[in-house]
C-alpha cells in the first residue's frame, strides 16, 4: 500500500514538473533549466515505473539492452551533429518515439491481446495509426530536408488526394477489423496503410514548410504516446503525452503565424511555388529579370572598407553552405577596421524559426549584435552597406508594396532603405515562394553570384590584400 | 468502466492543461522548444518497460518491447541533450 503511495506520489511530482518544463521552454531565461527540469521528470516517471511493477531478471536483462543501445546512440547523436542539421535530427528523434508507440501498440496485438477490452483493443488501433504516421513522417521529412529526396511531380497534382485517401480508407478498414483478429491480417493492413499515409501526406511538402510538419508530426507523438498509455494503462503516459500533443498543436500554430503561411495550405497545398511556377522548371527555374547588377567579390569588399555601418542579413543559404564561421570572421575584421557591425534576423532566417540563433551563436557572434527585425528595421536608413547571404523572400520589398505579390503581407526586413545592398546568391532562382524579387532590381542592388562561403571567404582576402584589420591584428 | 472515464479525464485535463502551457513563444525558442517537447513525447517509454514487464518468458515480445524502448530511450536522451546544447549557446556574457 505504501508503495502504491510512493509511486503516485513520483507520478504527480513527475507530471508537475513536465508541465513546468514545457512552460518554462517557451521563455529565453529560463529554457535551458526548463529543459533539464523536464528530463528530471522523465527520469523520476521511470523510476517511479519501475519502484511499481519490479521487473524480473529477464525484463531487467532486456531493460539493459534496450537501455544501452538506445541511450548512446542518443548521447552520440545529440552530441556530435552539426547544428546545421538541426530540423533533420529532431525529425528523426521524433520518428524513432513514433516508432516505439508502434511497437507497443504492435507487441500487445500480437501476443497479449487475449480478453483485452474493446478500450485496449481501440487504444491499440490508434496508436499503431498515429505511430506508423509519426515514423514514416518524419522520416520522410528528414529525408527532404538532407536532399536524399526530392518532391515527386506526381505528388503536386490531384492524384496525391486519391492515393491518400485510399490509404486513410484501407487503414480504417483496418482499424475496424482490429478487435475481431487482433494479431492478424488487420492489424498488418493498418500498420502498412497507416504507414505509406505517413509517407504519402509529407512527401508532397515543400522543404520550407517542413519546420511546419515535423512541429504537427511531433503533436502526433504526444497523441501516439497517450493512445499507447491506454494500452498498457499508464495515467502518467496519458497525461503527458497529451500535455505534449496539445503544446505541440499550439507551437505547430505559431510557427505557422511566424511564417504567414495558414496549416491547411501547408498540409494540403504542395509545395509552395511549384503550382505558381507550374511549367517553369521548379524552384530552380529563373524568374525573368531585366535589369540585374551583378558584380565582383573585389567590388563588394571596396564597399565595406568604406563603410560605416554594415548590416548582414543571413539566410537559409548561409546555413546550407555553412559559413557562418566565416561571417563571423569577416565581421570580426570589419570591427577592428571600426566598421559597426549588427546582424538582422527575421523571425523565419534559417531552415526553421530561430534556427539562425543557434547557428550564429555557435558561431561565437556576440548575442547583443543579433537583432531582431523590429529592432532594425527602423535602422536601414542610416546603414551604408546591407550583405544579403543567402536570403530571399525574407526582403523581397513586394512583400510590402505589391497586394498582388503572394508575399503581400509577411513582415519583411526592410534593406531596400540602406543606401548599397549586396546581394550573396548561388543564381537567380526564386526562393521558397517560387515569386521573383523586386529588390535584386532596385538601383542600388548588386547581386554577388557564387556559394555563400566562398564568396565570404573571397571577401576575406580582398579585405586583407587591402590591408583592413592589419594595423590592428594584435588588439 | 470507472478506470475509463478516469483515463479519459486525465486525457481531457491534460490536453486543456497542454493549450494553455504555451502561449506566446518568441520565435528564437520555436526551435528547442520544439526539440524539447520532442524529448518529453518520448515519455512512450514507460509504455516500452510495461511491455518488457509483461512479457514474461515471451521471447518475441521482449525484443519487440527491448526495441521499443531503445527508440524511445533515442527520443529522449537524444532530444534533452541536444536541446540543451542549443540553449547553452544563447547563453552570452552577461547573463552568467
Amino acid at each position: 500500500m505504501s508503495t502504491e503511495l510512493l509511486t503516485d506520489g513520483i507520478d504527480l511530482v513527475a507530471v508537475l514538473l513536465l508541465g513546468l518544463g514545457i512552460k518554462g521552454l517557451s521563455k529565453v531565461r529560463s529554457a535551458r533549466g526548463a529543459n533539464q527540469l523536464a528530463a528530471v521528470a522523465m527520469g523520476l516517471a521511470v523510476l517511479g515505473l519501475l519502484i511499481e511493477i519490479r521487473p524480473g531478471p529477464m525484463a531487467w536483462l532486456w531493460i539493459a539492452v534496450g537501455t544501452a543501445a538506445g541511450g548512446l546512440a542518443g548521447v552520440i547523436t545529440a552530441l556530435r551533429v552539426p547544428m546545421t542539421a538541426m530540423p533533420e535530427v529532431v525529425a528523426l528523434f521524433n520518428g524513432c518515439g513514433g516508432l516505439a508507440s508502434l511497437l507497443v501498440a504492435v507487441g500487445v496485438a500480437l501476443f497479449d491481446a487475449e480478453g483485452a477490452g474493446m478500450v485496449a483493443l481501440v487504444s491499440i488501433a490508434i496508436s499503431v495509426f498515429v505511430g506508423a504516421i509519426t515514423f514514416t513522417g518524419s522520416i520522410v521529412a528528414m529525408a527532404k530536408l538532407q536532399g536524399w529526396l526530392s518532391t515527386p511531380a506526381w505528388t503536386q497534382s490531384s492524384l496525391r488526394h486519391v492515393v491518400n485517401i485510399s490509404l486513410a480508407v484501407a487503414a480504417l478498414i483496418g482499424a475496424v477489423l482490429l478487435p475481431g483478429d487482433p494479431a492478424g491480417l488487420p492489424l498488418w493492413l493498418l500498420v502498412i496503410s497507416s504507414s505509406l499515409l505517413g509517407v504519402g501526406v509529407t512527401l508532397p511538402i515543400g522543404g520550407a514548410d517542413m519546420p511546419v510538419v515535423i512541429s504537427l508530426l511531433n503533436s502526433y507523438s504526444g497523441v501516439a504516446a497517450a493512445a499507447a498509455g491506454f494500452v498498457v494503462g499508464s495515467q502518467l503516459l496519458i497525461v503527458a503525452g497529451a500535455m505534449v500533443g496539445a503544446a505541440g498543436l499550439i507551437l505547430t500554430q505559431v510557427m505557422c503565424t511566424a511564417m504567414n503561411r495558414s496549416l491547411l495550405s501547408v498540409l494540403f497545398g504542395g509545395a509552395l511555388g511549384a503550382s505558381a511556377l507550374s511549367g517553369g522548371g521548379g524552384a530552380g527555374g529563373e524568374a525573368g529579370y531585366s535589369r540585374i547588377t551583378s558584380c565582383s567579390a573585389e567590388e563588394c569588399a571596396m564597399a565595406l572598407e568604406q563603410a560605416e555601418r554594415v548590416v548582414f542579413v543571413p539566410g537559409y543559404g548561409l546555413a546550407v553552405a555553412q559559413a557562418q564561421h566565416a561571417l563571423r570572421e569577416l565581421a570580426k575584421l570589419l570591427e577592428n577596421h571600426g566598421v559597426e557591425v549588427s546582424y538582422a534576423i527575421h523571425p523565419v532566417a534559417g531552415r526553421m524559426p530561430g534556427h539562425m540563433n543557434v547557428l550564429l551563436a555557435e558561431a561565437d557572434v556576440p548575442y547583443e549584435q543579433l537583432l531582431e527585425m523590429d529592432t532594425i528595421n527602423p535602422e536601414f536608413p542610416r546603414t551604408d552597406v546591407v550583405i544579403v547571404l543567402g536570403a530571399n523572400d525574407v526582403v523581397n520589398p513586394d512583400a510590402k508594396s505589391d497586394p498582388s505579390s503572394p508575399l503581400y503581407g509577411m513582415p519583411v526586413l526592410e534593406v531596400d532603405q540602406a543606401r548599397q545592398v549586396f546581394v550573396v546568391k548561388r543564381s537567380l532562382g526564386a526562393g521558397y515562394s517560387g515569386i521573383s524579387n523586386a529588390l535584386f532590381e532596385r538601383p542600388q542592388t548588386a547581386m554577388v553570384f557564387g556559394d555563400a562561403k566562398a564568396v565570404l571567404n573571397g571577401l576575406l582576402s580582398e579585405l586583407r590584400s587591402m590591408g583592413v584589420g592589419k594595423v590592428k591584428v594584435g588588439v | 468502466m470507472s478506470s475509463l472515464s478516469q483515463a479519459l479525464w486525465v486525457l481531457l485535463l491534460g490536453s486543456l492543461l497542454g493549450l494553455e502551457l504555451i502561449g506566446k513563444v518568441p520565435p528564437t525558442l520555436h526551435t528547442p522548444l520544439m526539440s524539447g517537447a520532442n524529448a518529453i513525447s518520448g515519455i512512450t517509454v514507460l509504455a516500452s518497460l510495461t511491455l518488457i514487464q509483461k512479457a514474461g518468458d515471451n521471447q518475441a515480445l521482449l525484443l519487440i518491447g527491448a526495441l521499443s524502448l531503445g527508440f524511445a530511450l533515442f527520443n529522449v536522451v537524444g532530444g534533452f541533450l541536444i536541446t540543451d546544447r542549443m540553449l547553452a549557446m544563447f547563453r552570452r556574457k552577461g547573463d552568467n
